[in-house]
């Protein structure tokens, strides 16, 4: 599932994914949690998530809102393939990741998912230019065209002056952006944000959140953890969680796809039913 | 639902896994520049003993060729009742008639008879040294030049002079010559003409103090029946003329003669391994050892360092094998780094004392190549644990838990 048109810059995945999907029963979402539970067996046993379902459609901009031990960084781990559910069903890309062999989860996350986190982790020896270019490592990629999409990852996130600085020479938020630009080098089909403003001043994390926005506006599908209920509340769905349950969702329902609106209208997935508005950007 | 395989197991590019490893090494230069160090000495002491060793062989080597190996020597040998056998004095010139010999002179030992710096030593402190009458054309034959003074001629030949071999000079404390230098020789004076430089070909000249026929027959009662017979031959008829020496020289009796071939005795000699060299390949061995418990250190407290590092490559998409191959790498890498800068250490030592020897410069391939598999091995057995511990650290553990 290779993205067959990478001279678009801006696509994350989301027109091939419908294209290829489209020509068979319809519109996978790009993550399905079905009753997803997990336990850390530590002593006494933590039930980090408890039965949790959560669909997310390509396109959407989700905020994940709660407070500390509501079980949103464990879902992050799930969602990310980075760990395993104790119970139920995780699909990405409509695959169920407890079929996968570790090396093939790998594989998934250096091509379809990118990661944001908090403390940004840059590496400092290397230029920002590299610092982007390396979310592309993984994927089999030479470093000549790694660079190149970088550049392109780089505009998108309005860093296109200073490609060969180093992270140390950028201010946070810069920084911040960087990393951005390396979860979205990779053209994935999901990014997932921890607390991307959590080191961050209000207003370079209003930036950052805009930026955010803009790209969700481009079409790309993000995730955004955060413990700021003002910061949820700027996101077109919320999600809260609450001791390892989702305690609301104020739009649980599938948005219309951007392609829909261009005359490819998708069958309905089954068990999953296809409202005929949903919220979009 | 459509289930699309997702392509996954890319491998990493060898520019990639070159880039990976060396990441360690170009952020913390001192460290891994110490932690080299260790397999660095370790190296460069094998491969300075072993080019040393084999440098001076190929020094000894290259003077035994100057010298030339085209020397056969003849010796008296024994009698079947264990006596000394005599050689028949006509034997130099029955061997001269041979095809192939180029020079032959000889020496006949004046048994009985010691030299002493003075009248006055004890007769028993003969010093080992040996009388022996020798042919006028000796020190063509053997390659050997005086140090001092001149050898014997036509006509010291027949008068009380003598020659005296190196060692023979040493042990009589004679280190130059001068008008009147004498030693006492058979209960008379004989003057001291030359010395002579050490003979490699013919370590017996060494101890021996030469006087010329004449004079031994004279002065000192000498027989004349030749002991030692020194032969040149055409250096594409060595093996013929060996083969005739024996019944050339004795033909009545061949068994009672000794031929020899000095040369193949000091080449054996060259490829001796001297004992020290043992111990010092074992002191290399040791600081190998060190450096390789060095490297597994330093790469253990990497891999605890940069936890975030290797959270953050999981997330990004390595696999365990790509963390294990990125860590295994660079210890190679650190460990080569080490191998290499151990071997121009050891080669540039070689170099600078072999040329001090003036011996030719030779660091064999065993020695660079076996110094460089021994790091790389040592770079794979000391980063292995810290490799796997990397791969199996949790991505999550190594990110969130700060």
């Amino acid at each position: 599932m290779t993205p067959s048109n990478e001279t678009i810059p801006v696509g994350i995945g989301i027109d091939t994914e419908l294209g290829s999907a489209s020509d068979a029963k319809g519109v996978p979402p790009v993550l399905e949690l079905d009753t997803v539970s997990k336990i850390y067996e530590t002593t006494p046993p933590v039930h980090a998530l408890r039965g949790v379902n959560l669909t997310v459609h390509p396109g959407e901009l989700v905020g994940i809102v709660g407070p500390s031990g509501s079980g949103k960084t464990t879902l992050l781990h799930l969602v990310g393939t980075l760990d395993r559910p104790s119970s139920g069903v995780v699909r990405l890309l409509g695959i169920d990741v407890a079929k996968m062999a570790d090396a093939d989860l790998a594989g998934l996350r250096a091509t379809k998912i990118g990661f944001v986190f908090q403390q940004f982790f840059l590496a400092e020896h290397e230029t920002v230019l590299d610092n982007v270019a390396d979310g592309l490592l993984y994927a089999g990629i030479a470093l000549s065209e790694r660079r190149e999409r970088a550049l392109g990852a780089l505009e998108r996130v309005g860093l296109t002056t200073r490609p060969q600085a180093r992270p140390t020479q950028l201010s946070g938020g810069q920084r911040q952006r960087v990393a951005i630009a390396r979860a979205l080098v990779g053209q994935p089909a999901i990014v997932l944000a921890d607390e991307p403003t959590g080191n961050l001043d209000s207003a370079t994390g209003q930036s950052i959140l805009a930026l955010i926005d803009e790209l969700h506006t481009e079409g790309a599908t993000i995730l955004v953890i955060t413990h700021d209920r003002d910061i949820a509340e700027g996101m077109p769905r919320r999600v809260e969680m609450l001791d390892g349950n989702i305690v609301a969702d104020n739009n649980p329902a599938r948005p219309l796809p951007i392609a829909t609106l261009n005359g490819n209208h998708p069958e309905r997935v089954e068990g999953d039913p296809w409202p005929s508005g949903g919220a979009q950007s | 639902m459509t289930v699309t395989p997702v392509e996954v197991r890319r491998r990493l590019r060898p520019a990639d896994l070159g880039r990976l490893a060396s990441v360690g090494i170009r952020t913390r230069k001192l460290r891994a520049g110490l932690s080299a160090l260790g397999i660095a000495i370790g190296v460069a002491a094998i491969v300075a003993v072993l080019g040393l060793s084999s440098s001076s062989q190929a020094g000894l080597l290259a003077e035994i060729d100057q010298l030339g190996t085209n020397m056969l020597t003849v010796q008296n040998g024994q009698t079947l009742f264990g006596q000394p056998a005599e050689l028949p004095k006509t034997a130099p010139a029955m061997i001269g008639r041979i095809a192939g010999a180029t020079a032959v002179e000889d020496t006949a030992v004046v048994p009985m008879v010691s030299a002493y710096r003075s009248p006055v030593i004890p007769s028993i402190d003969t010093n080992a040294l040996s009388v022996q009458a020798a042919s006028l054309g000796l020190l063509g034959a053997t390659g050997d030049t005086t140090a001092h003074g001149s050898y014997l001629n036509a006509a010291t030949a027949n008068e009380p002079v003598a020659v005296l071999g190196a060692l023979a000079a040493q042990r009589l404390g004679i280190d130059r010559v001068y008008p009147g230098e004498r030693i006492w020789l058979g209960n008379q004076w004989f003057y001291v003409a030359g010395i002579l430089n050490p003979a490699v070909l013919a370590p017996d000249i060494d101890t021996s103090v030469l006087v010329g026929y004449p004079a031994a027959k004279t002065y000192l009662g000498s027989d004349g029946h030749p002991s030692t017979i020194y032969v040149r031959a055409q250096t594409d008829q060595v093996d013929s003329v060996h083969a005739l020496l024996a019944p050339t020289a004795n033909p009545e009796t061949p068994s009672q003669v000794n031929v020899s071939q000095p040369s193949q005795a000091l080449v054996a000699r060259a490829d001796a391994q001297s004992a020290l060299n043992g111990l010092f390949l074992g002191l290399g061995a040791v600081a190998l050892l060190v450096g390789a418990v060095g490297v597994a250190n330093i790469m253990i407290i990497s891999v605890l360092e940069r936890r975030s590092e290797i959270g953050l490559r999981r997330a990004l998409g390595a696999t365990k094998g790509h963390i294990r191959t990125q860590f295994l790498a660079e210890a190679v890498l650190l460990s080569l780094i080490g191998g290499a800068v151990g071997v121009a250490i050891g080669a540039l030592s070689t170099a600078v004392y072999a040329s001090s020897k003036g011996w030719g410069v030779v660091i064999p391939v065993l020695a660079w190549g076996g110094g460089l598999g021994a790091a790389l091995a040592i770079g794979g057995v000391a980063g292995l644990v810290p490799a796997l511990r990397a791969a199996r650290m949790s991505p999550t553990e190594a990110l969130w838990s700060m």
